[in-house]
């Protein structure tokens, strides 16, 4: 059983049909990219997988549960864990608190174990504080750790936001444009990033990208969408030489 | 290095303690300022329960006077009742109180999670506003003339006792992952959700935390005046209150005690201007208000403090 199956997924606002019949599976362990011009329905993918949008129509199952109609708290307890094409990061909490906010769904103690500081949670605390480090050293923002998360520069946020989802423990990653804004070099070391953390946590992930270099650079399949629609779903190689997709970039 | 902090800030509440109780006992505060301990604790409640709700939360409340008055009745009803000893009778008054108007947030707290900005803080008004009619017009609870024949058993000591009470939960929690939680709530709720924050749990514990705190300032402030009437908790009282947070800096539990110290004496201490009190009130107010957040000042106020950072803990 494939770890994602999405089967005829569809979402329409109003009279604007913005995703239409979308089938998609991801496997264990897949790196799978998702592009497509402006406005083709990609970020509206990703709402809809992290349970911000509910589909009109058609289904997704996730590690053999079906998924469609739960919230995006349940969504990311069950394992997927998102980025956000404009960052939203945590911004006047430090560096820090950013990933022990997505690390506090792992360790469980009450409210009242906090107010009376009883030893639940000193240890529940440690616990976090050091995974939370751990996290950020992958990450190379170790140093930052207590800097507000606003004092940043642009490549580091959109770092430390991929840390957070991570922190959430995920089973599959939703990336969206990670490299938007980025220079060549800060592009190149992303990409080492990405397989380092698809490797080392062991998890899919699913990434929409402009960078075509990084797309075909790293990704094992690539699903094009144009208009809400899917009109290619392949291994790089392929996808580059489709005539269709050479269209839908690059006009008739 | 925590630990460390946490002992330094014991010590600092212990000498502080030392000092109020040396003054008093000594003779050198006069009536007019001892008279004001009471009323200080009760603010210092206020503001920084208020503030956990506005700064860190990130919702504007403008309805803790609300849940002060409701606190307030519920706990002086119970002591105009009973006939236990004062020192029964007034802990458990503080808890029915707070209880009281922990209640309440929790009503006011559920559209809270609908409702955001502007439009949740006319809700938190038009509760205040409603509570105050409603206690304006029940007999039972003495109208519009006040409810009459409260013991005035509260003493600085308890007022300085529950106000640490109130500054060490509120510190605790928001220095725990619950905080946390409660922090990015303020700062990206999508953000939030998508990482699995239960943002519905925590905006109510948020409200229901903070009316209890702000119930238990009202026990307090009716066990100091003997008297409480529904005018006093109207809507300018909230504004009082969330002046202090601003002023203080939102998400700043020191800054909120300070502020909620210095705006009690204020008014107090410039009785002597007599018609330009609120003129001068206003100028001090304006003054606080640009040293606190006037980048060169705060500069300097830095430096002055040799702190290198402007933060929540």
């Amino acid at each position: 059983m494939a770890l994602l199956e999405v089967k005829e997924l569809g979402i329409s606002f109003g009279g604007l049909r913005a995703v239409d019949n979308f089938n998609l599976t991801i496997e264990d362990g897949q790196l799978y990219g998702l592009i497509g011009p402006n406005g083709a329905g990609k970020t509206t993918i990703f709402n809809l997988l992290t349970g911000v949008y509910k589909p009109t129509d058609g289904t997704f199952m996730f590690d053999s549960e079906e998924m469609s109609g739960k919230t995006p708290i349940q969504i990311n307890k069950m394992g997927i864990a998102r980025t956000f094409q404009n960052i939203r990061l945590f911004s006047q909490m430090s560096v820090i608190d950013n990933v022990k906010v997505g690390l506090q769904n792992q360790y469980n103690f009450s409210v009242l174990n906090s107010i009376l500081r009883l030893p639940k949670h000193r240890a529940g605390e440690k616990l976090i504080t050091g995974r939370a480090l751990e996290i950020l050293k992958i990450f190379d923002l170790d140093g930052e750790a207590n800097q507000p998360a606003s004092n940043l520069p642009y490549g580091k946020q959109r770092k430390l936001e991929i840390a957070r989802a991570l922190a959430t423990n995920p089973k599959l990653l939703l990336l969206d444009e990670p490299a938007a804004g980025m220079n060549p070099a800060e592009t190149a070391e992303l990409m080492n990033t990405i397989a380092l953390i698809r490797d080392k946590f062991k998890i899919s992930i699913l990434l929409i990208e402009h960078d075509m270099s990084l797309v075909m650079g790293i990704c094992e399949r690539i699903v094009v969408l144009e208009y809400g629609r899917v009109i290619c779903d392949d291994i790089p190689e392929n996808v580059k030489n489709n005539p269709k997709v050479i269209a839908a970039y690059l006009g008739d | 290095m925590k630990n460390k902090k946490n002992i330094v800030y014991a010590i600092i509440a212990v000498v502080i303690f030392i000092v109020l109780f040396a003054l008093v006992n000594a003779g050198v505060l006069s009536r007019k300022y001892e008279g004001l301990l009471v009323p200080i604790g009760v603010n210092v409640i206020l503001a920084v329960s208020l503030n956990l709700i506005v700064g860190f939360l990130g919702e504007l409340s403008l309805g803790h006077a609300g849940f002060m008055s409701v606190g307030a009745y519920a706990g002086c009803l119970f002591t105009v009742h009973s006939n236990l000893p004062v020192m029964v009778e007034l802990p458990i008054a503080f808890v029915i109180g707070g209880l009281a108007a922990a209640i309440f947030g929790l009503i006011i707290g559920i559209p809270a999670l609908r409702l955001k900005g502007d439009y949740l803080a006319i809700v938190t008004l038009g509760f205040g506003e409603i509570i105050r009619s409603v206690f304006n017009s029940l007999d039972i609870l003495g109208g519009s003339g006040g409810l009459k024949g409260i013991d005035k058993s509260s003493n600085y000591i308890m007022a300085y006792v529950l106000a640490v009470i109130t500054v060490l939960v509120i510190a605790n929690l928001i220095n725990s992952k619950h905080g946390r939680a409660i922090k990015s709530i303020r700062d990206n709720v999508i953000a939030a959700e998508s990482v699995g924050v239960n943002v519905v749990y925590y905006k109510i514990l948020a409200f229901v935390l903070s009316a209890f705190f702000a119930g238990i300032a009202g026990v307090l402030y009716g066990h100091n005046l003997a008297i409480l009437k529904p005018a006093t908790f109207d809507f300018n009282k909230s504004i009082e209150i969330l002046v202090m947070v601003v002023l203080g800096g939102m998400g700043s539990i020191p800054g909120s005690i300070i502020a909620a110290v210095i705006l009690t004496v204020l008014p107090e201490a410039m009785r002597s201007l007599a018609d330009y009190r609120m003129l001068f009130y206003a100028v001090a107010l304006i003054v606080m208000m640009l040293f606190s957040s006037n980048p060169a000042l705060v500069e300097f106020r830095q430096r002055l403090f040799g702190k290198k950072k402007r933060g929540g803990k």
